[in-house]
């Protein structure tokens, strides 16, 4: 199944995933060492991203590691994708403070 | 309250377009992009904190900010005024900076906001142009750290946003 790369950077966990493993291959037990969530959840997690093309696996005897595949016109969407996130939550964060002011107004 | 959040980006020109509406009349909205005081409640995405050093809105003027992470600065940029039609329009250049605002590699974009009053919200356009595709693939790989930040925003907060404006 392909999904969008909207959907990998839409989870936090996710996104402190990729930035993990942007900086160098992992194995899911490193990863899951990063988080206080179950090592279920974060296979799931590592599944989806998976999923939306952005891992690679190596292998190393019996050990999984985990990097990011990444072009560069991708790391851009990825970006991109990430830079709307940003822009959303500041702009919800404008919305609370427009909303605050206007009460203190009334 | 419905607000609509629209985001394009188109990669051959290396521009990004946003258009965003905010139920507050125009002129709070203009106050709350160009005052400093309101600025730091909003411009950096949580947990981080946007802390202005110097804010001089005029045209050549300057605004140098800072990001706070846990009361740690974890960088300045630097907003630089090029044109302002009040209540309008203004336009920007960007750049990251030292603390005295002197500019840190040649990553910058320029910016354009745009506001429109309405009847219920006031409409904001903003269109970003960075100034080469080299410059975008550097901020791909800073927005990575940056972006860490945000994820780990309050979610509660995001919540309440949505519930406020039902």
């Amino acid at each position: 199944m392909r999904r969008d790369i909207f959907q990998a950077i839409a989870d936090p966990t996710r996104r402190a995933i990729l930035v993990l493993i942007a900086v160098q291959a992992m194995t899911p037990n490193a990863i899951a060492e990063h988080f206080d969530i179950t090592r279920q959840s974060i296979s799931k997690h590592l599944r989806i991203l998976s999923e939306c093309s952005l891992l690679d696996q190596k292998h190393d005897g019996r050990e999984i590691y985990y990097e990011l595949k990444i072009d560069k016109m991708k790391e851009i969407d990825v970006w991109l994708a990430q830079f709307r996130k940003i822009m959303e939550q500041k702009f919800q964060q404008l919305d609370d403070v427009l909303f605050t002011i206007k009460n203190k107004k009334k | 309250m419905s607000l609509l959040f629209d985001f394009v980006a188109d990669k051959a020109t290396k521009t990004i377009y946003i258009t965003r509406e905010f139920a507050a009349d125009i002129d709070l909205v203009w106050d709350a992009f160009t005052k400093a005081e309101i600025l730091d409640q909003w411009y950096a995405p949580k947990p981080l904190q946007a802390r202005t050093k110097e804010m001089d809105f005029r045209e050549g003027g300057r605004w140098l900010y800072a990001m706070v992470s846990a009361g740690n600065t974890v960088g300045y940029s630097l907003v630089e005024f090029l044109k302002i039609q009040p209540k309008t329009t203004f336009s920007t250049k960007n750049t990251f900076s030292d603390e005295n605002g002197n500019s840190i590699g040649s990553a910058s974009s320029l910016v354009k906001h745009t506001f429109k009053a309405g009847a219920e919200v006031t409409t904001l356009y903003v269109e970003k142009v960075f100034d080469d595709l080299a410059t975008l693939e550097k901020l791909a790989t800073m927005g990575f750290k940056e972006g860490t930040a945000a994820g780990f925003a309050n979610l509660d907060e995001y919540f309440l946003t949505l519930v406020t404006h039902k």
